[in-house]
């Protein structure tokens, strides 16, 4: 008992949540999204529709593209608060390369040139953001602030505050359209999410960012390059948020410095419902989309309801709070038990 | 060098040095920067923000870190006027206390799910943020109220004096700021609870078993945040003259960034109140000369971000820092070099 509660008093809460087996800790998930699907369609007999689930499905790979983006700082002890206005930026630089392609007529030639300088714009962001954070050895939130901050005002003093829009059909498609019935945002969040797996489990890059995250001189000690992972991280976290801002673009049919900034700190609250550790090195891709799933469920649910967004908001707070105090009451039992 | 500069932190030196520079450049380029007025004017409108910042490095001290206290101070707002308009009016004592109160309970609500539920503060503290902007919004239907007490909508004006670009004054929001810093400084430098917030801010291990109360702590570090943001959002309401849900929305990040500009360590143990002033400062100074420069209110906040950045990347510590490794890698290079012949 004394063990347990000095463990916890140290605040991380580390090996116990490496101990726990995977199986179990998406189990909890599971539950809680069943009883939730559960009692949605008790309270309304339209939830367990199609439109539900289709406008889950649409609305899924925004939050889910930009938790994402959050995930691999967070995994490596860091934090990247910059995500949704580095996702505004990059599809700003989409939105001008379209623009000067011929706007709503540009075609696929201008397309492509502009998908992929949305990336790179991603990429730059991210590793003028990574270099900081490695090389001066500043906080990252500090060093994301502020990045935050001057990206906002960067978009803010090209756009005036206004909005650019009027987009091809083929990046409309992107965002509204579907493949064999699976809507295109949805694929693209699945490869993505494909892609990230892999990278954080099968790749030496994923390997050092795990230990990254659990101490930075052990990993500098064993002779990984922990200036150039963390720069990395920060590079992978920019691409990821230009995909985001790609794929809001593309809903929305326009692009304004602003969009998506709700969104900032509930992905780092997807994160900490997907049980990735607060200070690092430990987490997995998937229960990280359950709770996204979670959240999104609680969201298209009360919409349905007639509430407002606001209460939906206030209950993901709310959800995070009683997992964690059911985890800690949990972790008692137990602990007791054993 | 004499006592008192050397009791000034590396950070702080650094602040200061970037804020004369500004300071200099700003007098020579703009005629109304180096007056009274305007100094007066910059005191007025940061002293929200100083509260603020007060109540934050307590916390930042402790070793937690609160993202909720700008929100919960929406929520103070509402909650103090809703109740004073119930009592028939008020005055500043009362308002003063119901703000004081509530911004205390709402920070013993963080603090009690980090202590007694052991959930790390950013998670708390994120979870209550989305909480309570949440049910604000629901419960007020993002509807303003403009309709305050009288006394709260007059300004107090505490000192005046009359110069040739018009009246300097200073209005009561300087006062209430001047005293919850003093006070804080008197906390975290005087008292022995003070102290003891930053021992468990280095080492909570470390200070549990010197017998300090873990739990006391954090119901001190919390709930003084959260007094400070009650106070300040009443500050705030008296300043703008109206309360609106989302109107310190945001706020928190701005205020984060600054005091751990000023030299705070995110983790706890380390952090000056004088470090947290010189970041809003900084920020403050910059905005003011921006605008006082004719340029584009929308490039105010790429040029502020723009200069943290450059800031954080060319602190004295971080140079320290640098040296340090560099100094430690051509050791290592050394060694290496030194094995293989």
């Amino acid at each position: 008992m004394k063990q347990i509660l000095a463990q916890l008093l140290s605040g991380k809460s580390g090996p116990a949540a490496a101990s726990v087996p995977s199986a179990r800790e998406n189990l909890a998930l599971v539950a809680v999204l069943f009883g939730l699907v559960v009692l949605f369609s008790a309270i309304s007999d339209r939830f367990l529709t199609g439109a539900t689930f289709a406008s889950i499905a649409y609305q899924l790979p925004e939050l889910g593209l930009l938790t994402l983006a959050m995930l691999i700082p967070i995994l490596s002890g860091g934090l990247n608060l910059a995500v949704t206005f580095s996702a505004n930026i990059s599809g700003l630089v989409l939105a001008w390369v379209l623009m000067w392609g011929g706007g709503a007529d540009a075609g696929l030639t201008a397309l492509i040139p502009a998908i992929i300088l949305a990336l790179v714009s991603g990429a730059v962001i991210g590793w003028v953001l990574g270099a900081v954070v490695a090389y001066t050895g500043a906080h990252p939130i500090l060093a994301s602030l502020a990045m935050m901050i001057f990206l906002r005002g960067l978009g803010e003093f090209l756009t005036r505050g206004g909005s650019v829009s009027g987009f091809p059909p083929e990046l409309t498609w992107l965002g509204q359209g579907n493949v064999m019935g699976i809507p295109v945002p949805l694929v693209i969040f699945a490869l993505c999410v494909g892609i990230w797996a892999l990278i954080l489990t099968r790749t030496r890059l994923g390997f050092a960012i795990y230990q990254l995250g659990s101490n930075l001189e052990a990993t500098r000690y064993s002779g990984i390059n922990t200036r150039w992972a963390l720069t990395m991280v920060y590079v992978l976290s920019g691409i990821m948020c230009a995909v985001a801002g790609i794929v809001m673009a593309s809903r929305f049919n326009s692009v304004r410095v602003g969009h998506g900034e709700a969104y900032l700190l509930i992905t780092v609250l997807a994160c900490f419902l997907g049980r990735v550790d607060p200070f690092g090195g430990f987490g997995r891709v998937a229960p990280v989309i359950l709770a996204l799933v979670i959240l999104q469920v609680i969201g298209s649910g009360l919409n349905l309801l007639g509430t407002n967004q606001h209460l939906a908001t206030a209950l993901w707070g709310g959800i995070l709070i009683s997992v964690m105090v059911m985890r800690f009451i949990w972790g008692r039992v137990a602990g007791r038990m054993r | 060098m004499p006592r008192f500069l050397s009791s000034i932190g590396a950070t702080e030196r650094w602040l200061i040095l970037v804020i004369a520079c500004i300071c200099i450049g700003l007098s020579l380029a703009t005629d109304t920067f180096f007056t009274l007025v305007n100094a007066f004017d910059l005191l007025n409108s940061s002293a929200v923000n100083v509260i603020f910042a007060a109540g934050l490095l307590v916390v930042l001290v402790a070793g937690g870190i609160d993202i909720s206290f700008a929100v919960g101070a929406s929520v103070v707002q509402y909650l103090a006027v809703i109740v004073l308009m119930k009592l028939g009016g008020g005055n500043w004592a009362i308002g003063l206390i119901l703000a004081t109160f509530f911004g205390f309970c709402l920070g013993a609500i963080n603090a009690t799910l980090i202590y007694h539920f052991r959930i790390i503060s950013i998670v708390v503290t994120i979870a209550t943020f989305n909480l309570f902007f949440g049910l604000l919004m629901f419960f007020t239907g993002g509807v303003s109220i403009y309709l305050l007490p009288d006394w709260m909508t007059r300004r107090v004006i505490l000192f005046e004096y009359e110069t040739s670009a018009g009246w300097a004054e200073i209005t009561l929001p300087v006062l209430v700021m001047a005293v919850v810093v003093l006070a804080t400084w008197f906390l975290m430098r005087k008292l022995s609870f003070g102290r003891q917030l930053f021992a468990i801010g280095d080492n909570v291990e470390g200070a549990r078993r010197l017998g300090i109360n873990i739990g006391a702590m954090h119901y001190l570090a919390y709930g003084w945040l959260g007094a400070c943001a009650g106070i300040a959002g009443l500050m705030q309401a008296h300043y703008a003259q109206e309360v609106v849900p989302n109107a310190l929305y945001g706020r928190e990040l701005e205020v984060l960034a600054a005091v751990v500009l000023g030299g705070a360590r995110l983790g706890g143990g380390r952090g000056t109140l004088l470090g947290a002033i010189l970041g809003l400062a900084l920020v403050a100074i910059t905005q003011n000369g921006l605008n006082l420069l004719g340029v584009s209110p929308y490039a105010f906040r790429m040029i502020v971000g723009f200069i943290i950045l450059v800031a954080i990347s060319m602190s004295g510590e971080t140079l320290g820092f640098l040296t340090e490794r560099m100094r430690r890698s051509r050791r290592a290079d050394d060694v290496a070099s030194g094995g293989a012949e």
